[in-house]
């Protein structure tokens, strides 16, 4: 017997429920302890804390990851600090809460302890980190004047320091002033499209077409650095390798003339914003992301403008210090972690299921490794992190640059963490998940069958091709889903063997040869522990990082939701073949 | 099996007339291929199957061959002596030394002359003359800081040269070069130490950057200066500046004098064996201390490195550490620490090592002791000349130089972890600067004079902590919950239940992580009134609705169906929570003074934001669906009859729960709670997230922890491949694999047997 038959157990019509005594006539207090009800109930609440915590949590993170896109209307109101002189202040309003008084006294504001028992404190974002030194700042909610919302006010997501938040004074062409008043907003509108346009030209000419030319001279230098070492750097080597890097060199002239050109082009706009409190400011439109009027914005904008943002999210890299912008790179790195870990864990994982069930033969020795097997299953997963990086990268990868890459030395290319040694560090910490779920596969098949094509004179072997394996294949999906759900959420071990907060460039790329198994990788999980408590602003990064758990959470849940559906699957099919 | 390849078959035909040959040559090839295919399957698998199953266990014996290098001694490897013509005319060796890459030697002889030589063959480098007045002769000795290449000659007119010695390192032609330089850091002026020219018997010195103080005795008189130099910023002069120090009289011969690097103690070991202590900011005797008992006298001092331990060896091969402690009050004493023992004979020579707080010590008789302060722990003892041994360590500690009878030798000295011992990992520890032997993790710090503190303790401490919290929330909740989910749920409900709890197995724990360090930590913070009378309010409110469900009418009652109170229970407790968690500002006010966290610290209660209670909440709910899995598939499969059967006596539910189901299936439930337990140890993200990570020792649920696999995961990326530290980190993931596998095991053991039971019932 396998030892799930908790699962097994699950089929098996349930008896009829003990029915309960005295349910009819009322009892005294006493009796009624007596009885046991109340412990029953009591037994009953462990279950509905369970799932309320479960619900919980996946709506707090659901709520708080989904409202980040929403573009929140800009309040401005004057705000009166007793004892200083009033300002104005405009931001989205983020939380809000009641707070003791004592507390806020305590605090170092001067609050006036005996008014009543609670005051109002609410978080705005404020942005305009030139002016004032967070980003986010806390303010009483009684010292608060009356709020409106003008249209007109406008909110500037930049590529770095964050939001503006101002009204929309001019735009200009170097210092020309192009349009003014209600003239500017469309005029603006239509710049930041412009801009963004050749933003986006300039970067994919930096990233994609220099950044070959520099992965190809750098392997010109690993190429002749290699050949110095075999002393096969002779005249024509020499030569070939001198003629290759002009080509390069040439190339690149040609695109430093068009970088160049889209350069000036980029920095050709400004826009001068005045803050509600009177500053004046004038910003490059190159450094701008959108710009937009949430107050002004309808539903349907604003849903627009949300899934706008969604697909930034989902689709784009991240901005300032992660804590902005998409999440793409982690996205990807996921999912490339995962799939070659997913190559090497089934054939290996099911080699060995096989072996335990069909061959070995059983007895107390396959007790112990089955027992042993499923035990692994619970090691911590950071041990698996450890033996990953000292067997793996420091023994394995360092081996593998002594013999293959010398010419690198000392820079590592394989003895340094990477995506080759985290996907198979977690390949190893899965791989007990595939063993298990395929032997229960395998387990299931009735005798019958396998008895049956033997006697029409099958081998094993064909037996086990043609017959047995065909029908263990979901167990063996049930088993691989549930290795790349642990896989995809594991965190510790990653961030000892190759998982790192910002990667430079996709493991799988443009250059030869293509996929780049030793470069470092960036993870989901790690980019939420990452971005959560290692980032400089915890308080704006906090949106993002519920976004990101968000989406963490669905992968999840839908990789164990399919497994358990197609295990459910198929029992019903084995239940009519077992008797 | 079907053993195709030797068989032949014959087979008649059923109903036709035709004979069918199943041994034509192609049936029979192809049967032969279809054995072979078969006997290939087999080995494929086989071998493939063994390799996988021995590739897991490999993490197991991997990480022990990491660790086991920790726990080995040292080993000493001694090479041919060699007796160089120019050793002969030398005289009498004041002083040894080897540089950093073990090649150049540098002896002292009583001339004042310092012989550079190679160290593998003893041929002579060159020579250089300390500048010793006419007259005046070499009367003592005293040696810098450990690793510092300074040292002090004292003379016979009472004057002291202080002198460093430099190698400087040249490449001329692509051949390593190595320079033996002497410079003065001090000037090369003799300094007067003595004023009234008398011989300087003992010396000692200590060099700042800025300030030196030398030391030196004649018979029972002490004689101390301190020469500051100051810089002049605009000319670049320095200028030497003398102060006299006033130290009082001695009523003992003076045996050695030492002066901490940070010049504030002087301590000068006298007579039999006691040791006078100075403070030199004072200028006052902070004490006189005994040192042995007995009748054993001091026979050689030196200090460790970083200048604040003093080690003292004695005639009987006793060596004691002692370093200045601080009471409760402030007073400074110096305090015997920890004793080695080296042979029974007199210890001629301790040497300290340069990089760490290891030491060799040579006695009258050659024999040779390396030990390690810390760890308190002999590493070797080992005969390696006969008769009295000059000894020099280099600067990496891997090669001792010993000089006796005009014959050099070097010894090789393998010595790579020498600060890790039972003692040191699990025990208390009496650390350098330290009130009392304490447990400390503190594995780096930014000096190089640092005293590593290894102790594995406040981290076990700290998992254990952390497992324990959070096994308080889990255990009682998952059980109840399984319970009642395999005993009173109604089917319908619990197909839609399981599902929520195996979502809740799923969950990656850095989500849970984060939400609890990010979201449930400052929220704790916020409300903690309220989430006490949480605490307290539930059960009290499930009872009472529990209660007063019991006194509604019987429609209402029979409206829901058994088995379905749970489903009842969730509005209840949603209010319950919302309730207590609103009123925790008015709790606030009205019993803590508004600020509950000011209340917790005036009551002597720490407090952090990031706590074991957050903690116990994330990783109980972590824990829980582990522990409810299983309990509730233990509680499940206990044999109908055996209910049926207590239901039939007359047993109410309750009673046959309490009587008969869970007794059935407590050793499921205890199986269960161990391996709750094993992955609440093994948890790293949550109490890395969780928590502030201070390796503290504290059961406070206010205050946070360190855990094994925190530390794990804080500490391996910085970690350098092969160091102590590094293997130490092994250690702890080792512990974590051997701890759960264990538990695990234990678990599944009493599982299968309870399994068997079932089945026989």
């Amino acid at each position: 017997m396998t030892r799930n038959e908790n699962n097994a157990a699950d089929e098996t019509p349930r008896q009829e429920h003990p029915t309960k005594v005295g349910r009819v006539k009322q009892l005294s207090v006493k009796n009624w302890f007596k009885s046991g009800l109340p412990w029953i109930w009591m037994t009953g609440a462990g279950v509905s804390i369970a799932v309320i915590m479960t619900v919980g949590l996946l709506s707090l993170i659901a709520v708080k990851g989904l409202a980040h896109f929403w573009p929140a209307n800009v309040v401005v109101s004057e705000y009166t600090v007793p004892g200083e002189a009033p300002r104005m202040i405009a931001g989205e309003l983020v939380e809000s809460e009641q707070v003791p008084r004592a507390r806020l006294a305590s605090a170092g504001l001067p609050v006036n302890v005996d008014g009543g028992e609670f005051m109002t404190r609410e978080l705005l974002k404020i942005g305009n980190r030139e002016f004032y030194p967070a980003d986010f700042s806390w303010v009483v909610g009684e010292w608060m004047g009356e709020q409106t919302l003008p249209p007109e006010l406008m909110v500037m997501e930049r590529r770095e320091w964050g939001n503006f938040y101002g009204y929309l004074v001019d735009v200009r062409e170097g210092d020309r002033v192009v349009a003014q008043g209600d003239q500017a907003w469309p005029e603006l509108v239509e710049r930041v499209e412009r801009v963004t346009d050749l933003y986006e030209e300039l970067r994919r000419l930096q990233r994609v077409d220099i950044g070959a030319i520099n992965y190809g001279l750098e392997q010109l230098r690993l190429k002749t650095r290699g050949l110095e070492l075999d002393n096969e750097l002779d005249a024509a080597a020499q030569a070939d390798i001198e003629a290759e890097r002009a080509e390069f060199n040439e190339r690149y002239k040609g695109l430093e003339a068009r970088l160049g050109e889209l350069n000036q082009q980029v920095n050709r706009d400004y826009a001068t914003i005045r803050t509600v409190d009177g500053h004046e400011e004038r910003l490059q439109l190159s450094h701008v992301v959108r710009a937009f009027r949430p107050n002004a914005m309808s539903v349907t904008e604003k849903l627009g403008h949300y899934f706008e943002k969604i697909g930034e999210f989902v689709g784009d890299e991240p901005r300032e210090a992660n804590t902005e912008g998409g999440i793409f790179p982690a996205i990807f790195g996921t999912i490339m972690m995962t799939l070659i870990m997913a190559v090497i864990v089934t054939p290996f994982g099911v080699l060995a299921a096989i072996y335990l069930r069909e061959y070995a033969k059983q007895g107390a020795m396959t007790r112990i490794i089955r027992i042993a097997v499923n035990n692994l299953a619970g090691v911590p997963a950071i041990v698996y992190g450890v033996f990953g990086l000292g067997f793996f990268v420091y023994v394995l990868g360092g081996s593998i640059d002594r013999l293959f890459y010398p010419e690198a030395f000392p820079a590592p290319t394989f003895g340094t963490p990477g995506l080759l040694w985290a996907s198979l560090t977690l390949a190893i910490l899965a791989v007990p998940v595939v063993i298990v779920a395929t032997e229960e596969g395998l387990a299931r098949i009735p005798r019958a069958l396998r008895e049956g094509s033997l006697a029409l004179g099958a081998t094993k072997a064909e037996t086990l091709w043609r017959v047995v394996l065909p029908m263990a294949s979901p167990a063996m999906m049930t088993g691989l889903i549930l290795a790349v759900a642990r896989a995809a959420g594991e965190v510790a071990p990653l961030m000892l063997v190759g998982v790192v907060k910002l990667a430079p460039t996709l493991p799988l790329n443009g250059n030869y040869p293509y996929l780049h198994l030793d470069q470092k990788i960036m993870h989901l999980g790690f980019h939420i522990f990452d971005v959560g408590f290692q980032s400089p602003n915890v308080e704006a990064a906090r949106p993002l990082v519920y976004a990101t758990a968000l989406l963490l959470v669905l992968v999840i849940a839908l990789l164990n939701l399919s497994a358990v559906f197609i295990r459910n699957h198929l029992r019903e099919k084995y239940k009519a073949l077992d008797h | 099996m079907n053993d195709l390849a030797n068989d032949t078959m014959t087979a008649s035909s059923a109903g036709g007339s035709q004979q069918i040959d199943f041994n034509t040559p192609a049936l029979r090839r192809k049967r032969r291929i279809r054995a072979f295919k078969d006997r290939m399957t087999r080995w494929y698998v086989s071998i493939g199957g063994l390799a996988v199953l021995g590739a897991i266990t490999l993490i197991f014996f991997y990480l022990a061959h990491v660790v086991m290098p920790v726990f080995q001694g040292a080993s000493i490897e001694a090479g041919e002596p060699v007796q160089p013509a120019w050793i002969k005319e030398e005289g009498r060796p004041l002083m040894l030394s080897v540089e950093e890459q073990n090649t150049v030697g540098m002896r002292l002889n009583d001339a004042g002359a310092l012989q550079f030589f190679d160290v593998k063959t003893g041929d002579a480098m060159n020579r250089i003359q300390l500048p010793i007045p006419e007259g005046a002769q070499i009367a003592s000795t005293g040696e810098g800081e450990p690793g510092s290449r300074q040292a002090v000659l004292g003379l016979s007119n009472g004057q002291a040269v202080v002198f460093q010695v430099d190698y400087r390192i040249t490449y001329p032609n692509d051949v390593k070069t190595i320079t033996p330089q002497v410079s003065y850091p001090y000037g090369e002026a003799p300094i007067e130490v003595d004023p009234q020219g008398r011989p300087l018997e003992h010396v000692a010195v200590s060099v700042g950057s800025s300030e030196l103080t030398l030391v030196g005795s004649n018979n029972r008189e002490l004689s101390a200066i301190r020469v500051t130099s100051e810089q002049n910023l605009i000319t670049g002069e320095t200028t030497l500046e003398e102060e006299r120090l006033k130290l009082p009289q001695i009523s003992d011969t003076i045996k050695a004098i030492v002066v901490d690097p940070r010049q504030t103690w002087l301590y000068v070991v006298n007579g039999r064996a006691s040791a006078d202590v100075f403070d030199l900011r004072r200028g006052e005797l902070n004490g006189r201390y005994p040192l042995l008992d007995g009748k054993a006298e001091v026979t050689s001092v030196h200090p460790l490195l970083g200048g604040i331990s003093l080690m003292i060896g004695s005639s009987t091969g006793n060596i004691s550490q002692w370093f200045m402690v601080r009471d409760p009050d402030g007073a400074a004493k110096l305090t015997h620490i920890r004793g080695f023992q080296l042979g029974n004979s007199a210890i001629t020579q301790i040497i300290p090592e340069q990089r760490r707080k290891g030491f060799i010590a040579l006695n009258q008789n050659g024999l040779l002791g390396i030990f390690h302060s810390t760890a308190e722990r002999t590493l070797l003892t080992e005969q390696v000349m006969n008769g009295p041994t000059m000894g020099a360590l280099s600067p990496r500690s891997d090669v001792l130089l010993v000089e006796s009878n005009n014959a050099l030798r070097t010894i090789a000295i393998d010595n790579p972890h020498p600060e890790i011992s039972m003692s040191s990992l699990w025990g208390k520890v009496w650390y350098e600067n330290y009130g009392e032997p304490q447990y400390v993790w503190q594995s780096t710090s930014a000096n190089t004079d640092f005293e590593p503190k290894l102790s594995l303790a406040p981290l076990t401490f700290g998992t254990l902590k952390a497992a324990f919290y959070a096994m308080i929330l889990a255990a009682p909740l998952a059980i109840c919950a399984a319970i009642y989910t395999a005993y009173f749920m109604a089917p319908a409900m619990r197909r839609k239940v399981k599902p929520v709890i195996e979502l809740m197995e799923a969950l990656p724990t850095v989500i849970l992580g984060f939400f609890a360090g990010l979201f449930l930590a400052p929220y704790l913070e916020g409300h903690l009134p309220g989430v006490f009378s949480l605490l307290l309010l539930t059960p009290i409110g499930v009872l009472l609705f529990a209660f007063i469900w019991s006194r509604l009418p019987e429609r209402v009652r029979l409206a829901v169906p058994d088995g379905w109170e749970a489903a009842l229970l969730v509005p209840v407790i949603l209010v319950i929570g919302y309730g207590s968690l609103y009123m925790s500002g008015y709790l606030e006010n009205w019993f803590f003074g508004g600020n509950m966290r000011a209340f917790l610290t005036d009551a002597g209660i720490d407090f952090d934001q990031r706590n074991a209670l957050v903690v116990g909440i994330a990783m109980g709910f972590a824990v829980i669906p582990n522990i409810f899995s299983i309990a509730e598939d233990a509680v499940f499969s206990v044999p109908k009859s055996l209910t049926f059967g207590s239901l039939a006596l007359g047993a109410t539910p309750w009673q046959t729960l309490t009587r008969v189901v869970i007794l059935t299936a407590s050793p499921g439930i205890f199986s269960a709670l161990m391996i709750g337990m094993g992955r609440a140890v093994g948890e790293t993200m949550i109490v890395l997230m969780a928590t502030g990570n201070t390796p503290i020792m504290d059961a406070n649920i206010f205050e946070g922890m360190r855990t094994l696999a925190a530390n794990v995961a804080v500490e391996m990326p910085e970690s350098e491949v092969g160091s102590t530290h590094y293997r130490i980190l092994f250690l702890a993931a080792l512990v974590l694999l051997s701890f759960t596998f264990i538990m695990n095991t234990l678990a599944e053991i009493i599982r299968t047997r309870l399994r068997k039971k079932y089945a026989s019932l």
